[in-house]
C-alpha cells in the first residue's frame, strides 16, 4: 500500500480548512501512487525504477468566485501543510481579481465513501525474473507496472471520499520481424504464473500464424472482424468529446448527427458509462458521486450524455458525476449474439484485425474515422486464418461500421484496463465486444 | 517558485559522500515547475488554474545495471532514500539490461529562456482582459456556437547534478496562447483556430506578438463562418502547397518520429511504434528531394524546445539530419548513440522529475529555401493550399499517413481561388518527401511548436519545436469529406 493513507490526507485538508476565512469553502482532490516500473526490450531490462508521487488539487471558493491550484506534496506533514497554506493564500489573492463564475456549482450535500480493493501484489524482482526467463530468446518488448494508486476527495464541508487499489499491469509484444508482432496484456490484483503461461500460449498460436508469407491488400471494402482491442482504439477516439453534453450542445461532438436524430447506429448498439462495473472511483474530482450507469446510446440512438457540474449550470441539466472533461472512464458496450468460437466461421472470408492504431477524424460531422491496422492482422478464408496482412489504412464512418454494415457483436464483452501513464497511472477501462462488419473501407 | 528544500550544493555533497563502492555514477535531476492557465470561454472567465510541482529523479549506474527512483521529498533524508532505492534497482538489473551507460557528467553549464517582457508586468486581471477581448472578437456571427481564448505560461527550473562533478542548471519560460471558434448550422459544424496550439514558444508577453494574438480573432471567427458554406476540398491527384502550421505536423510525424533512434532500436515497439528507417540507411538513403534540408536546432531563440543541454547533460548543438535530401543522422542521445555505435544529437529528454529521459524530438526544422510565396503558388496549375492541422494519423512504422487541415484554398493556373473545407491528403513518407518540389524563402518561414507530443513507456508528454517555410509537393492524393 501507499505510505500515505486517507487519514493523512484528511489531516492536510483539515489543517487548511482551519485557516479559511469568511464564507470560504475549500475543495480538495488527491492522487498518490507508489509504483515500480520495469521496461523491457529484447526480453532484457531497458529501464527500471520506482516512482512515488502525490498531488493535491485545491479549489478555493467564496460565493461564485474561485481559483484553483494543483500542488505536488512531499509526504512530510509539516512541509506539506506549509506548502498548502502558502498556495491557499495565493488562491485567495487571485480570487480577488477574477469576476463571478456563473457556471460554478459546489456539491453542498456531503456523501462520504471509503473503498480499498484487496490485492496481493508480488515482489517486482520476482516478476522481472519470470518475464526475462519466459522471454529468453524471444524478441519481447513491453512494460511492467506494479504498485498502489489512491484517489481521494475532501472538502471543508466535511465530505471525505477515498478509493485505493494495488494492481500490476504487464503489457507486452512479441515480435517476429519488422512490424509483425503479437500484443498481449496481463493485469490484476495478484499474479498467477498459470494465467501468465496461458496468455503466452495464446500469443504463441498467433505468432506461429505470423510466420506465413504476408499479403498486401489493395484498397477497397472487406468483411472485417474487429477484436475488442481493435474496437477500443475507435471508442477511445469517440471518448474524447463525443459523449459530453458540452460538446453536443456546442455542435462539436462527432456524434452530433446521432444527437440531432439525423443519423442512427444499428439497433443492437448500446453504450454506457458503467461505473459500477469499472475500476475507476465512483466520485469525480469535485466530489460529485457517479451513478452506477449513465446510458449514452440505446437501441442505436442517442440516450444521454455525460454532464459535469459546470455544464449542468450552463445547459440547465442535472449533473451525473462526469469529470470536467466529460469523457467516459468506464465505458461499456453491450455484446451481441456472436460466440467467440464462431466468429471466424461467421467472417468466412475477410480481415481479422487484432489491433487498430492512431485513429483520428477525417470528417467530424460525418463521424468518419481513419486509422491503421497494427500488430497481428490476418486474412481469413473459409473461416481459417490464411496469412498475415501488411498494415492497412481504414477510413470509414461510425454510422457504417456500427450502423448499416454491422453484422453482429460478439456475445462476451471483454474488460480492457487502460494502462496509460501520462502524468500518473489511470483507473480508466473499457468493456467491449468484438464487431463483425460486412464491409469496412480501407484506403491505403 | 518556492525555495528548494535542499540546494544543489547540498545534493552534490550528498552524492559525493553517500556513494558506496561499486557505483559507477549517480545523478540527481531536480525539476521545479510553476504554471498558470487562464481561459475565457463564451464570455465567461473560468477559474484561474495554477500548478506547483517539484521533485527529483535519482539515477544510479552500477556494475552494468541501471536504476532510478523519483521522489518529491527533497530533504537530505529524502534524497538519500531515493539513492538507496535506485542503487537497489541497479544491482537487481545488473547483467540483464539492454544498456546501462553512465553519462560521465563532469561539465558545468547554464541556460535561460530569453524573456523580453516578463509576465509579471501584467496582473492576472490584465491577462484576463487580453483573453476577454480575444474571446469577444471571435464572436463575429450568430452562428459561432463555441469560442474560447486561453493563455498558459510555465516556468521550469531544471538542475542536474552528477557524482562525477558535473552540474547543469537551466531555466525555461514558456508561453502558450490559444483560441478557437466553432460555427454551426443544423447538423454541420466547422472550426478554426489560432494555429491549433502551435503558436507557442519560449519567452514572455512577446510570444503573443509573433502571431498577432491581439488582432487575430476576427479572422478566425470569419473563416469558421466561411467554412460552413464552403464546398468540400476537390478530390484527385494534384499539387499540394502546405502552410507552416501544417508542415509542423508533417515534419513531426513523418520525419521526427521515424528518426528517433530509440524507436529504430526497438524500445518503443510496444507503444509508440517502430520505424521504417534502419541504422544502415544513414549516410546514403534519399529521404526526400534535393530541396529537403532538416536540422535539429536547439539554438533557435524563443523556439519551444531550445536548450543548452539535454537531460543527461550532453551539450546541445545544431546538426543536419537530412542534407540535400540525404539522411545523415538520427535523433538519438548519448545512450542510444552508444547502443547503435553512431553519432546522434543531444535529445535525451524527460517531461518532468518523475519520468526517466528517453530520445525525443526537440527543435526539428526545415531550412528555408529560395522561392517566394508567389513563385510557389505560380508554379501550380491545379492544387490546394492547406492551412492548420486538425487531424493526423500514421502507421507505427511511420510510413502510411493521412492528414486533414482546417482550411484549404484552391489554386488554379497559378492563382489562389476559393476556400474549401476538410482538405485532406494521404501518402507514404518516403514518396511524399521525394515529391517536394518547392521550398519557400525566409519570408514564408515560421517558428512554432507542438506542445503535447506523447511517447514512451512510461508515457511522457513533452513540447517539441518545429519551424518551416511554406512547402510545395507534386503528385499528392488529395480529398475532401465527400470522397
Amino acid at each position: 500500500m501507499t505510505s500515505l493513507d486517507s487519514d493523512w490526507f484528511d489531516a492536510r485538508v483539515q489543517a487548511a480548512s482551519d485557516q479559511l476565512t469568511g464564507d470560504e469553502v475549500l475543495l480538495a482532490s488527491f492522487h498518490t501512487e507508489d509504483t515500480d516500473f520495469v521496461r523491457f526490450n529484447h526480453a532484457k531490462v531497458r529501464q527500471a525504477g520506482s516512482i512515488a508521487q502525490t498531488e493535491i488539487s485545491l479549489d478555493l471558493v467564496e460565493g461564485q468566485r474561485h481559483a484553483e491550484a494543483t500542488v505536488g506534496l512531499t509526504g512530510d506533514a509539516d512541509v506539506d501543510d506549509a506548502r498548502i497554506l502558502g498556495v491557499v493564500e495565493r488562491l485567495r489573492e487571485q480570487r480577488q481579481q477574477v469576476p463571478d463564475d456563473p457556471h460554478l456549482l459546489v456539491n453542498t450535500d456531503p456523501t462520504s465513501s471509503h473503498q480499498i480493493a484487496e490485492s496481493t501484489l508480488p515482489a517486482t524482482d520476482d516478476i522481472v525474473g519470470t518475464i526475462t526467463d519466459r522471454g529468453a530468446g524471444q524478441d519481447l518488448v513491453g512494460i511492467y507496472a506494479s504498485g498502489t494508486v489512491a484517489s481521494g476527495f475532501a472538502n471543508s464541508l466535511g465530505q471525505r471520499n477515498w478509493f485505493e487499489t494495488s494492481t500490476f499491469d504487464f503489457d507486452w509484444t512479441r515480435y517476429l520481424q519488422a512490424d509483425k508482432a503479437v500484443k498481449s496484456a496481463y493485469a490484476g490484483f495478484g499474479w498467477d504464473n498459470a494465467v501468465f503461461d496461458r496468455k503466452l500460449a495464446e500469443a504463441d498460436a498467433k505468432f506461429e500464424a505470423l510466420k506465413r508469407t504476408p499479403m498486401s491488400l489493395d484498397p477497397g471494402e472487406y468483411a472485417t472482424l474487429l477484436t475488442p482491442s481493435a474496437l477500443e482504439e475507435v471508442m477511445g477516439l469517440l471518448s474524447y468529446g463525443a459523449f459530453g453534453i458540452r460538446s453536443q450542445r456546442t455542435s462539436q461532438s462527432s456524434l452530433l448527427r446521432l444527437v440531432t436524430g439525423d443519423a442512427q447506429l444499428d439497433s443492437r448498439v448500446r453504450i454506457s458509462e458503467h461505473t459500477a462495473d469499472g475500476v475507476a472511483p465512483n466520485f469525480q474530482e469535485q466530489g460529485w458521486l457517479r451513478p452506477d450507469e449513465v446510458v449514452l446510446i440505446d437501441e442505436g440512438q442517442a440516450a444521454g450524455a455525460l454532464v459535469s457540474p459546470r455544464s449542468s449550470v450552463e445547459f440547465g441539466v442535472e449533473p451525473n458525476g462526469a469529470a470536467g472533461h466529460e469523457s467516459p472512464e468506464s465505458l461499456a458496450m453491450a455484446g451481441g449474439t456472436l460466440a467467440d468460437a464462431d466468429a471466424l466461421a461467421r467472417l468466412d472470408t475477410g480481415l481479422w484485425v487484432g489491433n487498430l492504431w492512431y485513429t483520428n477524424y477525417s470528417d467530424v460531422p460525418g463521424c468518419r474515422v481513419t486509422g491503421m491496422t497494427r500488430f497481428a492482422t490476418f486474412w481469413v478464408e473459409g473461416g481459417e486464418i490464411a496469412a498475415p496482412v501488411n498494415v492497412l489504412r481504414f477510413d470509414d464512418s461510425i454510422y457504417n461500421m456500427l450502423g448499416e454494415r454491422l453484422v453482429d457483436l460478439t456475445s462476451t464483452p471483454e474488460m480492457l484496463v487502460d494502462n496509460s501513464t501520462y502524468e500518473q497511472r489511470t483507473s480508466a477501462s473499457m468493456t467491449l465486444p468484438g464487431a463483425l462488419i460486412d464491409g469496412m473501407r480501407f484506403t491505403l | 517558485m518556492l525555495e528548494l528544500l535542499t540546494p544543489a550544493d547540498e545534493i552534490a555533497a550528498i552524492l559525493a559522500k553517500a556513494l558506496p563502492a561499486g557505483v559507477d555514477e549517480a545523478t540527481v535531476r531536480i525539476v521545479d515547475e510553476e504554471a498558470e492557465w487562464l481561459t475565457v470561454r463564451q464570455g465567461v472567465v473560468e477559474a484561474p488554474r495554477s500548478t506547483f510541482d517539484r521533485g527529483a529523479m535519482v539515477t544510479v549506474w552500477a556494475g552494468g545495471g541501471l536504476g532510478y527512483a523519483a521522489t518529491a521529498d527533497l530533504r537530505p533524508e529524502g534524497i538519500r532514500a531515493a539513492l538507496e532505492t535506485a542503487q537497489a534497482w541497479a544491482l537487481a538489473t545488473a547483467g540483464t539490461t539492454v544498456a546501462a551507460i553512465a553519462p560521465g557528467l563532469t561539465g558545468n553549464g547554464q541556460y535561460a529562456s530569453p524573456v523580453r517582457q516578463p509576465w509579471s508586468a501584467l496582473s492576472i486581471a490584465d491577462r484576463l482582459d487580453l483573453l476577454k477581448s480575444a474571446d469577444a472578437a471571435l464572436n463575429v456571427d450568430d452562428r459561432i456556437v463555441e469560442r474560447r481564448a486561453s493563455l498558459g505560461r510555465r516556468e521550469v527550473r531544471s538542475v542536474l547534478v552528477s557524482s562525477a562533478g558535473g552540474r547543469i542548471e537551466q531555466d525555461f519560460t514558456f508561453t502558450y496562447p490559444t483560441m478557437n471558434a466553432t460555427a454551426a448550422d443544423g447538423g454541420d459544424a466547422q472550426s478554426r483556430s489560432y494555429g491549433r496550439g502551435s503558436f507557442c514558444g519560449q519567452g514572455g508577453i512577446e510570444v503573443l506578438d509573433r502571431f498577432d494574438f491581439r488582432t487575430a480573432a476576427p479572422q478566425i471567427g470569419e473563416e469558421a463562418i466561411a467554412l460552413l458554406t464552403a464546398p468540400n476540398c476537390p478530390t484527385g491527384t494534384m499539387d499540394l502547397l502546405v502552410a507552416p502550421d501544417q508542415m509542423i505536423l508533417q515534419i513531426h510525424e513523418s520525419i521526427g518520429h521515424p528518426l528517433e533512434l530509440d524507436r529504430i532500436l526497438g524500445d518503443e515497439r510496444n507503444y509508440a511504434g517502430t520505424s521504417f528507417v534502419t541504422t544502415d540507411m544513414f549516410g546514403s538513403f534519399q529521404y526526400g528531394s534535393e530541396l529537403l534540408n532538416v536540422t535539429f536546432d536547439p539554438t533557435v531563440e524563443g523556439q519551444l524546445a531550445s536548450y543548452a543541454f539535454d537531460d543527461e547533460g550532453t551539450p546541445a548543438t545544431k546538426q543536419f539530419l537530412i542534407r540535400d535530401g540525404v539522411l545523415e543522422r538520427p535523433l538519438g542521445g548519448a545512450t542510444s548513440q552508444a547502443r547503435a555505435e553512431m553519432a546522434g544529437v543531444a535529445n535525451t529528454r524527460a517531461c518532468s522529475w518523475n519520468r526517466p529521459p528517453i530520445d525525443r524530438m526537440a527543435n526539428l526544422n526545415i531550412e528555408a529555401g529560395s522561392s517566394s510565396l508567389d513563385e510557389l503558388i505560380g508554379g501550380i496549375e491545379h492544387g490546394v493550399f492547406v492551412h492548420t492541422n486538425n487531424s493526423w494519423s500514421i502507421d507505427d512504422s511511420r510510413n502510411k499517413f493521412q492528414f486533414s487541415c482546417e482550411l484549404g484554398r484552391v489554386i488554379r493556373d497559378g492563382e489562389l481561388g476559393e476556400i474549401v473545407r476538410n482538405p485532406s491528403y494521404r501518402g507514404i513518407s518516403r514518396d511524399f518527401w521525394r515529391n517536394l518540389n518547392g521550398v519557400g524563402d525566409a519570408s514564408t518561414f515560421a517558428v512554432m511548436g507542438t506542445p503535447n507530443c506523447g511517447k514512451g513507456e512510461l508515457n511522457q508528454m513533452v513540447g517539441t519545436g518545429h519551424a518551416s517555410p511554406v512547402c510545395r509537393f507534386g503528385n499528392i492524393e488529395v480529398f475532401g469529406a465527400d470522397a
